[in-house]
């Protein structure tokens, strides 16, 4: 087999922007010998390169996978619509960045499913790729094409073009997946069956799904033996070592710079998240495999920024001297630390300013809601003294830019609430102008409440649009002035993006009909037209308002409950009706454990539990 | 306090790595040295940046065969190992060709360049009209207006020289020395699409970039 015309690529490319985004040869990535490396891995992500370049989950497997030395793994990501059209045109397959193979010739594509609005670009990618876009037509001759990532907690709303799904984290599965395909790779059926026996494979073509009248599941049944009732994610007891060879772009990525997860999972319970919900429970990485990777990483990339990403990286325990060490290391080399999550306290104010040093430009927040009352019922526990303090001494001491992050369609929300957003902002502009005159920034940021698949708030409805509309008009007209930005979401796109968050299986059909009629980049402003999904929508007789907008009886049986994160659903109802009486849930390294259920479901030796730092207050209690 | 040192830095940018820009490419450079572990001399200031400079920037899409780079050292080191160091950390496409020292009182190496040396090879496989024709009447004009990202400019005083480097059946070289620097620079781009040949590039390569004799600036 060869690899795609580099004549053709010769005058296509020079046609498109930022051509280096599909030519590869990046420092540090590999290209195998395509003829004698048995299994060919494709690794997938639905969006633009510099996004996907972005990534560290599709770095860690690409790591993983490449150590094996009877397998590749190659890269490919979304042409951006220029480089599709061009490549219509001129016949050229989407290729793998690596040896430039069609997506076709490869044994496995792997797509990592971050968000719900890149669905269309998995199309984009199969199509171009030379795969048949339905599961059902595709045999023994095409690649095995799987999901995994966030996207997968509710996957049915894709599971017309998958043929297998991996719920959770992907480290240790994707090599069982791997020997099971040097088992018995070249039958589909058979490694179907023996992949659904796998914990956390979900093959959703051996389930069936029935519908009551009303609209809602009645019920998902496996129609095999081998298909469980309920998948639940896996999850790795510790975390293995980051890479550290990790592929350097050229074209400048979202985030280009050397990243390292300092720990996985998150305690604070804010309700409103999915993240905090599906990445339980907390496993922080030792100091000195955090230290002795960033020497490595560093060493292997030349980066000039260190991330120390996590979903709370202010909450890892001993992050002060962590940052100081990283400092003391490569500070002398110019290399700069940075957090991406900053909580909005005296403490992370000091770590900011520490790594910070005399460059400080801006520093990010998310107070999420302007009212205290708001913040219980979301449990996001920041109390306004603190909130202004932190502004006043940042201010203070030599930022001049604030962003601030809220939501608004948060459960019981006022119109009160949403003038307390204004009120903060104002208030913290005068603190802002106090202290830096008119040179004093505040960008606010408002975002519309997706109610997400297996959080708290997975029953409630988005915000209709009238309402929403309201507030975005109360918000404008308050939060105006020198020195204030304030953006906010477009209420169509946040209905598409909770349609398709809460859907079930009809909404494949309503996908592949937003695809062929031309629907790409759904996640970019400046190419979705929601228009096309409407019509998508009703062109196959659904409601996108009937998945968004309806609030759901806790009884319901919902498109995704076949699919554990771990944590209860008792939990779960039990967190809402906290929300719903404005009741704040600790921290979980506080107090006594708040059984979510994690525990339960991955019931491991204490010991282990331990040994993984495992970061709940439960494992501390049961190792005792 | 030591002295620091400048080392000029010839390198080839080759096919692999035509399309990265010209921001890229410093990028690219930042990074290969940091990780070369050479002692990177820094901007002071609040937001410190090595100094590393590109004498012309190289438009996407064209190679080049003698491309010149500054680098400032904050400690001397020999030529020859700077090159050990560097050469080990580079991505296909870039080749390093040679490392000399200059005097760290030069002026900026932008400032320098007076013209670029390119050579772009079209396919004359299905063209009827001599190419050599059209050169040559495009030396006789006086004045080339052209329009370029909505601005019109004249491009006739920013082509030096242009000739037919070779010619065989079906393609044909043509050479150029394009001016560059503060009085306009030209591209071979622009210089091909005067010539009615945009379709039929098959490559071009920058070969060449000439610097002001020491003491003329």
């Amino acid at each position: 087999m060869v690899s795609v015309d580099a004549t053709a690529l010769g005058s296509t490319l020079p046609q498109v922007v930022k051509p280096a985004r599909y030519t590869g040869g990046e420092w540090n990535s590999v290209v195998k010998d395509w003829e004698r490396t048995p299994i060919k891995f494709a690794l997938a992500y639905p969006d633009v390169y510099e996004v996907g370049m972005s990534n560290l989950a599709l770095m860690i497997l690409y790591d993983i996978l490449n150590q094996q030395e009877d397998a590749l793994a190659e890269r490919v990501y979304t042409p951006w619509v220029d480089m599709e059209q061009a490549m219509r045109a001129s016949g050229i397959p989407l290729y793998s960045l690596e040896s430039r193979h069609p997506l076709h010739e490869f044994d496995i594509v792997g797509f990592t499913l971050p968000y719900e609005l890149n669905c269309t670009n998995v199309l984009t990618m199969l199509d171009l790729g030379g795969i048949p876009l339905l599961a059902s037509e595709r045999n023994d001759a095409h690649p095995l094409i799987i999901g995994g990532g966030s996207g997968t907690y509710n996957p049915e709303p894709l599971v017309d073009f998958f043929d297998l799904f991996v719920v959770g984290e992907g480290e240790e599965v994707i090599l069982e997946l791997l020997q099971l395909y040097r088992d018995c790779g070249e039958n589909r059926n058979r490694y179907l069956l023996r992949a659904a026996e796998t914990d956390g494979a979900y093959v959703p073509s051996l389930y069936e799904v029935t519908y009551s009248d009303d609209g809602t599941v009645r019920e998902v049944s496996p129609t095999h033996e081998s298909a469980k009732p309920s998948i639940t994610k896996r999850i790795v007891d510790s975390l293995p070592p980051p890479p550290t060879k990790v592929v350097v772009p050229f074209v400048q990525a979202v985030h280009d710079r050397a990243t390292i997860e300092i720990q996985r999972g998150c305690t604070q319970g804010c309700r409103f998240c999915q993240a905090g919900m599906i990445y339980r429970p907390l496993r922080q990485r030792p100091q000195e495999e955090i230290l002795a990777a960033a020497d490595k990483l560093l060493a292997a990339t030349g980066y000039e920024e260190l991330a120390l990403v996590s979903l709370s990286s202010c909450n890892y325990t001993g992050i002060e001297g962590l940052v100081e060490q990283l400092l003391a290391r490569h500070g002398p080399t110019y290399t700069s630390i940075s957090l991406p999550s900053l909580r909005m306290d005296s403490f992370s104010l000091r770590l900011a300013e520490m790594f910070h040093g005399r460059r400080k430009t801006g520093l990010t927040f998310a107070p999420e809601a302007g009212s205290e009352r708001l913040r219980r019922v979301i449990n996001k526990n920041l109390n306004h003294d603190d909130i202004l303090s932190t502004a006043e001494s940042a201010y203070n001491s030599g930022w001049h830019r604030i962003k601030l992050y809220f939501m608004i369609g948060l459960p019981t929300e006022t119109m009160e609430d949403v003038e307390a957003i204004a009120a903060l902002v104002n208030e913290l502009r005068a603190v802002g102008r106090r202290a830096r005159g008119k040179k004093a920034e505040l960008n606010v940021s408002v975002a519309t409440l997706i109610p997400k698949p297996h959080t708290p708030f997975q029953w409630i409805p988005l915000e209709d649009r009238a309402s929403l509309d309201e507030k975005h008009h109360v918000l404008r007209n308050q939060i105006r002035g020198r020195g204030l930005k304030l953006s906010w979401n477009d209420p169509q796109t946040s209905l598409l993006e909770a349609a398709l968050s809460r859907g079930d299986r009809r909404l494949g059909k309503v996908i592949l009909h937003a695809w062929q009629a031309g629907a790409r980049f759904d996640a970019w402003s400046e190419a979705l037209d929601t228009q096309r999904w409407w019509q998508a929508f009703s062109a196959q007789g659904l409601d996108p308002a009937f998945y968004a907008r309806r609030e759901r009886p806790l009884d319901e049986v919902l498109p995704w409950d076949h699919i554990s994160a771990g944590v209860s659903k008792e939990y779960l109802v039990a967190e809402l009706r906290r929300s719903l009486a404005e009741e704040a849930t600790l921290d979980c390294r506080e107090g006594s454990c708040r059984t979510c259920g994690i525990l339960e479901t991955f019931h491991r030796d204490p010991e282990a539990m331990q040994q993984g730092r495992w970061g709940c207050v439960g494992v501390q209690q049961s190792a005792q | 306090m030591e002295r620091t040192q400048r080392l000029r830095v010839t390198f080839a940018k080759g096919e692999e790595v035509k399309y990265i820009s010209h921001l890229d490419l410093m990028r690219l450079w930042e990074r290969a040295l940091r990780r070369a572990g050479v002692p990177l001399l820094y901007s002071k200031g609040y937001n410190p940046r090595p100094k590393i400079s590109l004498a012309a920037p190289l438009a996407v899409g064209i190679t080049g065969q003698r491309e010149i780079m500054d680098v400032s050292l904050e400690r001397p080191l020999a030529p020859l190992d700077f090159a050990t160091a560097v050469k080990r950390q580079l991505p296909a496409g870039i080749t390093l060709i040679e490392v000399q020292e200059v005097y760290v009182t030069l002026p900026a190496l932008q400032t320098l360049v007076q013209s670029t040396h390119y050579l772009a090879t079209v396919d004359t496989s299905e063209e009827t009209t001599d190419v050599e024709v059209r050169v040559a009447s495009l030396l006789r004009a006086e004045h080339l207006r052209r329009r370029r990202r909505e601005k019109e400019y004249d491009l006739r005083p920013l082509i030096e020289e242009l000739w037919l480097e070779a010619t065989d059946e079906d393609q044909c070289t043509l050479g150029m020395k394009l001016r560059a620097g503060e009085g306009g620079t030209g591209r071979p781009d622009e210089v091909l699409a005067e010539l009615g040949l945009t379709d039929q590039v098959e490559r071009i390569t920058r070969t060449q970039i000439h610097f002001a004799p020491a003491g003329e600036t």
